[in-house]
């Protein structure tokens, strides 16, 4: 009979500007992005000329391989696993590739291909014991992480690998490298231009029914499997995308490092990347997070390093404040609730 | 009832017996393996160097058990033990009188990077593997900024007495490893807090409903953790002579989490043994003894290394999801066991009424 009225009920519901500006700023993405801000901006302060379009492409360039750890290790965190292999998979590849080209450009296509395999193999053998035979993926992949580092030195002698990197190779990791003259930006690289697309694809993949399945399975695992999921399935296609990407990581970080490869080159990533994700808000444990924070965590951390040469603090003291600013990053979204799943249907935040 | 009981009352061993069992077999087969390269492994020299090995390792183990069983974990324990040996050699520098004071230094400091960890962790809500790896960080920049690689000095007869003096084969570092390890069994098996602590690792929500402080238990764990941890630096420091920074690269917080793994202890807490943890070190520091008598390669070693730890706790693993090691409370047709409820079951079955 009559016209729908909007009731003060309905209008609640979509609560003011204000109001949701502030919940932003509560969840992970919102703190994580301010602080990226934070940083952006003492840095273009400080020195205006690191704020030029060409300049921030470059940053970004140079931040590819810890954004590519990052959104692989984000598939594994979401699960609710751990993957700490993805530093040792970058070591083994960038000298399985400096050995077997020896700076030969011939082979250098069919070399990468070698390498993804290698990366997919590691990646179903890692999820395989953490699915199938219920071994705590921090347990397994520490583990991987030992036998790569271990069977690598073993096969190449440790220290600096003998042979080197060819440059059809080391093209996907260096700067100069794409397509050349953008207007203001410059030359945009092979390696931003390969994680665009990853960032695309995984985009897409977070949102199809996999990565449904995948945020459910982290959030509840029994709940999931009975309610048909398969949960082992989606574990091991999550170990896959993190090994497969770090093995990609591994090919820009090694092109755009020296045409020779030391085997420290992926010490201490894997920390790196578990780090970022988690300054994007994603609980580790799983079923909670974002890709997008995930990956403005990896560009966060990125820039911590220009942020210290520009205020000229030591890098030695680089860790204390990286720690600090994880802590109190992780602190503040565990303060506001966000990061604390709900107990219950309908419950929402105060 | 007959056949009933053929599974509910087999014999089955206790996670920590099997570790205890592995450990015994490995002697037996590294004993062989000496023994066919002409060389005693019972040597005093043999035990007294595996056992110095053990000790250090041992500690930081023991104090990750507390943790772990609690359901945390602590990743900051390598600066722990960096930083620890660091005082102490800096406030002995070299005196005899300052022994005791740089002893007291060291854990003190130790101690409170433990409550600042189970603050963080219990009262700011972060993520325990978040907080110790942050931890870990601060105090890394801390070490590099304000000590040099090594600095200190360490009187002589504070080296010559913790870190040389043997009883027989077994030096005092691992005798007091012991001791340790044997008090925090006691606290866990016999004390308030070592139940409080099973229970916060089993199910926090379910301990802190039952009226648990479940904040203060977990706070106390990383506290005696991070001292377990600093006993390990005045070890470092007696060894060496002096405090390194170095030691931090050793890697002690990945390979004390693997050495309570190994032992058993569940990674999700609430099940484990601190005697289940000293046999997971023992078998590592075994294992190194085989390797170095048959002169493997040392990046062998750690491929090997791993394998055996997925390996094992794939196999405690299955020991859990088994349905063999659950006691079954009914009978394939659906009756009551009769080993639990032999009442109920004299109720229940046709004719057994009285």
């Amino acid at each position: 009979m009559s016209t729908p009225v909007i009731t003060p009920d309905l209008v609640a519901a979509k609560p003011e500007f204000g109001r949701r500006l502030q919940r932003f700023f509560a969840s992970g993405t919102g703190i994580v992005l301010a602080l990226l801000i934070i940083i952006l901006a003492i840095i273009i302060i400080s020195n205006p000329s690191a704020g030029a379009p060409d300049t921030l492409v470059n940053s970004l360039h140079k931040a590819t391989p810890l954004l590519l750890l990052a959104i692989g290790q984000y598939f594994v965190i979401i699960v609710g696993e751990f993957d700490l292999s993805v530093g040792a998979i970058i070591t083994t590849q960038a000298a399985i590739a400096a050995t077997l080209l020896n700076k030969q450009d011939e082979g250098t296509y069919g070399v990468i291909a070698l390498m993804l395999v290698l990366g997919l193999v590691v990646g179903v053998v890692n999820g395989a014991i953490v699915a199938l035979l219920k071994v705590p993926s921090f347990i397994t992949t520490l583990a991987m992480m030992l036998i790569l580092i271990g069977a690598t030195n073993l096969w190449t002698g440790g220290g600096i690998v003998k042979g080197a990197l060819s440059d059809e190779f080391r093209k996907f990791g260096r700067p100069k490298f794409g397509i050349e003259n953008v207007p203001f930006l410059g030359t945009i690289s092979w390696a931003v231009l390969i994680f665009i697309v990853i960032a695309v694809l995984a985009a897409l993949l977070i949102r199809s029914s996999f990565g449904r399945v995948l945020v459910a399975t982290g959030d509840n695992t029994k709940a999931a499997g009975f309610a048909g999921a398969r949960v082992t399935s989606v574990r091991i296609i999550a170990f896959m995308v993190s090994a497969v990407l770090a093995t990609i990581a591994g090919i820009i970080l090694a092109g755009n490092t020296s045409s020779t490869v030391d085997l420290s080159i992926g010490s201490g990533l894997e920390f790196e990347a578990i780090t970022a994700v988690v300054l994007g808000g994603v609980l580790l444990g799983g079923g909670k997070g974002s890709l997008f924070a995930a990956m403005l965590g990896a560009l966060t951390l990125y820039f911590i390093g220009p942020l210290f040469r520009e205020l000229g603090i030591s890098p030695e003291l680089r860790p204390s404040v990286q720690g600090i600013i994880l802590i109190v990053a992780v602190a503040y979204a565990a303060r506001s609730g966000s990061l604390r799943r709900r107990k219950g249907p309908g419950k929402t935040q105060p | 009832m007959s056949g009933a009981d053929t599974f509910g009352t087999k014999f089955r061993l206790s996670t920590t017996q099997v570790v205890a069992l592995a450990l015994v077999a490995l002697i037996i087969v590294a004993t062989i393996l000496y023994a066919a390269r002409g060389q005693n492994f019972f040597s005093t020299n043999n035990l007294a160097d595996l056992l110095t090995r053990s000790s250090l390792l041992g500690f930081v183990a023991i104090g990750q058990t507390m943790v772990i069983l609690g359901r945390s974990l602590d990743l900051s324990v390598g600066y722990v033990v960096a930083l620890s040996s660091l005082v102490a050699a800096t406030v002995m520098n070299g005196l005899e009188g300052r022994v005791g004071l740089g002893i007291a230094a060291a854990l003190a400091v130790a101690a409170f990077i433990g409550l600042l960890n189970g603050l963080i962790i219990t009262i700011l809500r972060v993520n325990p593997f978040i907080a110790t790896v942050g931890m870990g960080l601060i105090l890394k920049g801390f070490i590099d900024i304000t000590y040099a690689a090594q600095e200190g000095k360490v009187p002589q007869g504070f080296s010559r007495g913790f870190g040389y003096t043997r009883i027989g084969p077994l030096p005092i570092s691992t005798l007091t490893m012991l001791i340790i390890g044997v008090i925090a069994m006691v606290v866990l098996t016999k004390t308030r807090f070592g139940a409080h602590l099973f229970a916060v690792g089993g199910s926090d929500d379910v301990a802190r409903l039952s009226g648990i402080r479940t904040n203060r238990t977990l706070i106390w764990a990383h506290v005696m953790c991070s001292v377990a941890a600093g006993v390990a630096g005045l070890l470092i420091a007696a060894r060496f002579g002096l405090g390194s920074a170095q030691v931090y690269n050793t890697g002690y917080d990945l390979d004390s989490v693997a050495a309570v793994v190994l032992g058993g202890t569940l990674l999700m807490g609430g099940r484990g043994s601190v005697g289940g943890t000293v046999a997971g070190v023992m078998i590592l520091a075994v294992l190194e003894s085989a390797f170095n008598v048959l002169d493997v390669n040392p990046f062998l070693k750690n491929v090997i290394r791993g394998a055996i730890i997925i390996v094992a706790v794939a196999i405690y693993a299955q020991r859990q999801i088994d349905p063999l090691s659950r006691r079954s409370r009914f009978t394939p047709d659906g009756r009551r066991r009769a080993t639990d409820f032999p009442e109920a079951v004299g109720a229940l079955s046709p004719g057994g009424a009285k």
